[in-house]
């Protein structure tokens, strides 16, 4: 069935309906990534967002039981140049086409993806809808009714609405009882705004257990579970509008070491000070450097977020640790005598390098230190 | 770290003589890096024996010897240069061997000639057999378990290892004679009793047989800060047991999840780490198709023919940026030469698909054994680049200039289907047309691979080709029709399927003449339709980043899609 691609700046693209017959509609961003489909789709990062993905050929291995990084796909809509229909890989449970279906999303297939990269490039992220029983004008009309991306907040849409434990042996979310004892070395609270299982996972790795709090939790209810570190979790949308988690972040600050990933970068910043700005088509892929301005190393980052920390503002201690060399963003903070450090890129990977991984075992060294 | 400023003048090996097994990588290696020294101020003096190469036109170095590539007139030249530093890891082995050879004779020393880049022990390590299992073992990446064995008593260890099957092979007899695979312990013992008997020096060798597993490469690059990136990685379409420059190949992988990619991504760097190589290197890698397990087969510690492909595949100047590495500088120092914006630290993203096919020189050498084993016999490679992975097979079937366009061979058709199957079944230059003709006979994937091994998303993808040209074929009145409709001012309305069929065709790379000789409609007049129709290729751009950057000296593919950006 043919389907439409419409900007809300009036250009779009005609394709083929993929997935689910209907409407998606929300803010449209590129991935440079030449694999990870799976991971991107269950990505809560990018709730609100159509996302296309610049590698022509998705859906070659299918999905999978295991790659799904939160407990549902949370992409708004997903654009491809081609959808393989007979997927080849050990672990395939299903074809892609079939798992957007099943799932009611809304996507598209058949259209010059590049093309599109290039036009977001230029002019920048901006609203879009995939749509099949619509004119152009009639999208338009309805796009021009949204609200903006920047006045929703996704951090509630996708955080967990209630506590749960995270250990050793789990592979999805089981419910935290508070009695409970320990199951493993270290406790980590971790605030969910929008959490990638594979952070859980590489925590459990470095025997933790981890309970993870909805993003509404207060700072005391965080502290009574007596962690030994506290994560700040990534996730979706505007920072500029979660006034709420920064005051609980700044009630933690001192309390526990923190270590902070990609939007609990951003939360950090804002805790001590920063502001953050909307990068114009931001930074989604596996393949961006970032140097440790501390040791002269470059790393190749996954990275996932559309928004940076002007680093002016930032006080009370807290400096730049590392930057992006293609634009010389911000990538990371450290504070100069507190137990706190975050990166602005995915030490979990998934999908992406795992050259990062070894920022979690420093969150280690620095609740091991005794915060 | 910027350059070095203590070196001014670099003397560079060039390869000599274009033999088989070793394509021209080593002049398109040896050429950036003249130009790229000179980038840097450096005053070049180049050395090689073979005149007819780029590297020795007249403005490639600041000096140019056309001597022979040996101690004596090496050292004649070095005595009458004075160079600062050497740089021998660009051309092949012939370099590297002459530049051990300056080191071991004391020539270096004696003029105060420091060897830049990869260090000779780190060369040496990768290529030593032993040294390098005994290197892998120690930073816990996989080899493939292997017996050398002198006497028959020595058997009951490979025996009793439960690895099944195991490759045997006699050492020191031509073309491996005498070995063969043992599926269990009787024909272990026997295989391996022939065996030998027939080797000149009683051994053979006994090593897991990794047959049908997935033949991975990564090309990896580090600096002497310890930053090291993957330029790109690549997938066989033949599984192990053909040589990989024997073999068909894309950029990037197709069949791997992002798991499996960054798993062997992480084992490669974890290798060009422990080794100390300060350039790029080649690492391949065997991945089970059906579990997570690989093995390291093999790592080639400098630039290579797979380099020179990955660089041509991706935009990335491996031997330039191998060059300044050289030369002290760090992935971060140095510009990426296509988007002028960025930096050469970073991992190529592509947005196109890559397809290399080897060309051998069975034309030339009529009576050869064709088929293609361990050994590599290609003596040139195309490559193309497409949208699609079908655009791409196509494009570089016609670039091999062989005599062959499309799906068909000369002589695939003859066979029966004995022949056909056996044709799967061993490889040979052919395999691929063989292929094809398996599926017009109605064979199914699953057998194919059966026979083959071949992953069966590269056989859906040729049974996606000889659909469309059976398609071609019963429609073909319908395309002729089509075509001599003068009169209709809406062609797309009034042939809906013919029209369709025709885009399909081309978007998934069906040369014209293919087209024409399959339909009936004569070439001319397929090209005249299609233009008609607005069915006519675009160009886009290679520009290393999948259009994130803009990129300031880029080059271009066809392929049809809907933006034009030249």
């Amino acid at each position: 069935m043919r389907a439409l691609l419409v900007f809300q700046d009036g250009s779009y693209y005609v394709g083929e309906s993929l997935g689910a017959i209907g409407r998606s509609q929300g803010e449209i961003v590129f991935n440079t990534g030449m694999t990870g489909y799976q991971e991107i789709l269950s990505d809560p990062s990018y709730a609100g967002q159509i996302v296309n993905l610049t590698y022509p050929l998705i859906g070659n291995y299918g999905i999978n039981d295991d790659d799904i990084e939160s407990r549902r796909i949370q992409v708004s809509g997903l654009v491809v140049h081609h959808c393989e229909e007979i997927p080849s890989n050990w672990r395939c449970g299903y074809s892609l086409q079939d798992y957007l279906a099943k799932n009611n999303i809304v996507a598209i297939k058949g259209v010059d993806t590049r093309a599109i990269t290039r036009h977001v490039r230029q002019k920048g992220v901006m609203l879009a809808t995939i749509t099949s029983d619509e004119t152009v004008d009639e999208a338009l009309a309805r796009l021009s009714k949204m609200p903006a991306y920047e006045t929703a907040d996704f951090t509630q849409v996708v955080t967990t609405p209630e506590p749960y434990l995270w250990n050793l042996n789990t592979s999805a979310p089981a419910p935290y009882d508070h009695k409970s004892g320990r199951t493993a070395a270290r406790r980590i609270a971790l605030l969910d705004c929008g959490v990638k299982y594979n952070i859980l996972r590489s925590l459990a790795k470095y025997d933790c257990e981890t309970v993870v709090f909805p993003c509404t939790a207060s700072h005391s209810e965080i502290l009574a579970c007596k962690p030994d570190g506290i994560m700040l979790s990534p996730g979706p949308g505007d920072p500029a509008n979660l006034h709420p988690i920064v005051e609980t972040v700044k009630h933690l600050v001192g309390q526990k070491p923190i270590l902070g990933v990609c939007l609990g970068n951003q939360i950090l910043g804002a805790a001590f000070g920063s502001k953050t700005f909307k990068l114009r088509f931001g930074h989604r892929g596996s393949n961006h450097p970032v140097k440790d301005l501390n040791t002269g190393k470059v790393y190749i980052t996954s990275q996932n977020h559309g928004y940076a920390l002007d680093p002016d503002g930032l006080k009370d201690g807290m400096e730049v640790a590392h930057i992006n060399l293609n634009d010389g963003t911000v990538e990371g903070l450290r504070h100069k005598e507190l137990p706190i450090i975050s990166i602005q890129y995915h030490p979990e990977a998934s999908p992406g390098p795992t050259d990062s991984a070894y920022f979690f075992g420093e969150f280690m060294g620095l609740i091991d230190q005794g915060g | 770290m910027p350059r070095d400023k203590s070196l001014n003048s670099v003397l560079v090996l060039g390869s000599g003589p274009i033999i088989i097994g070793q394509a021209a990588e080593f002049d398109y290696a040896g050429s950036q890096a003249c130009q790229a020294l000179r980038e840097e101020g450096l005053r070049v003096i180049l050395i090689n024996s073979n005149p007819a190469t780029i590297m020795t036109d007249a403005d490639m170095a600041d000096r140019t010897y056309i001597e022979p590539l040996n101690v004596e007139f090496a050292a004649r030249v070095i005595e009458k240069e004075r160079p600062d530093g050497l740089l021998a890891t660009l051309g092949g082995q012939t370099g590297l061997n002459l530049a051990t050879q300056l080191a071991e004779a004391g020539i270096l020393e004696k003029y105060g000639v420091r060897l830049l880049g990869t260090p000779l022990e780190a060369i040496r390590k990768a290529e030593d057999r032993e040294e390098f299992r005994n290197l892998m073992k120690q930073i816990g990446e996989p080899v493939p378990e292997s017996w050398i064995v002198t006497d028959e008593s020595q058997l009951s260890d490979p025996a009793s290892a439960g690895i099944w099957p195991l490759i045997v092979r006699p050492a020191y007899t031509l073309g491996g004679t005498g070995g063969g695979i043992a599926y269990n312990r009787d024909e272990l013992y026997e295989i391996a009793h022939r065996g030998l008997a027939l080797s000149m020096r009683r051994q053979v060798m006994i090593e897991r047989y990794l047959k049908g597993w997935k033949e991975i490469e990564y090309e990896v690059m580090r600096d002497a800060n310890d930053t090291a990136i993957t330029v790109c990685n690549m997938e066989n379409f033949d599984p192990m047991g053909v040589h990989t420059g024997d073999s068909i190949v894309t950029a990037p992988s197709q069949t791997l999840t992002d798991r499996e990619y960054q798993m062997l991504r992480t084992a490669s760097l974890k290798i060009i780490r422990s080794l100390g190589i300060e350039g790029g290197c080649n690492v391949q890698l065997s991945l089970d198709p059906k579990s997570f397990r690989y093995y390291i087969i093999e790592v080639n510690p400098r630039v290579s023919r797979s380099s020179a492909l990955a660089s041509k595949a991706t935009g990335y100047p491996i031997a330039r940026v191998a060059a300044k590495i050289a030369i002290g500088m760090r992935l971060d120092e140095i510009e990426n030469a296509v988007t002028r914006k960025t930096l050469a630290c970073f991992e190529p993203a592509l947005d196109y698909c890559v397809v290399k096919i080897p060309r051998w020189p069975f034309d030339k050498f009529v009576g050869a054994d064709r088929r293609i084993t361990t050994q590599m016999k290609a003596t040139g490679e195309v490559m193309a680049i497409d949208r699609t992975f079908e655009g791409a097979l196509m494009k570089a079937i016609r670039s091999l200039e062989n005599g062959i366009i499309g799906l068909s061979n000369k002589t695939a058709h003859l066979l029966s289907d004995i022949e056909i199957e056996e044709a799967l079944r061993v490889p040979a230059d052919e395999r691929l047309w063989a292929i094809t003709e398996a599926f017009r006979r109605g064979m199914a994937v699953e057998e194919v691979h059966a026979l083959s091994d071949i992953d069966p998303w590269f056989l859906n993808k040729l049974r996606h080709l000889v659909d469309i040209e059976m398609r071609l074929k019963s429609n073909g009145t319908a395309l002729v029709r089509l075509a001599s409709d003068e009169k209709s001012d809406d062609l797309t309305a009034s042939h809906p399927l013919a029209v369709r069929l025709l885009r399909e065709a081309k978007f998934a790379g069906f040369p014209d003449v293919t087209l024409a000789t399959i339909s009936g409609v004569p070439e001319l007049k397929l090209r005249s339709l299609r233009n008609r129709l607005g069915i006519v290729p675009v160009y886009k751009q290679v520009d290393t980043c999948s259009a994130e950057f803009e990129a300031a000296t880029p080059y271009f593919y066809s392929c049809y899609d809907l933006e034009d950006e030249r």
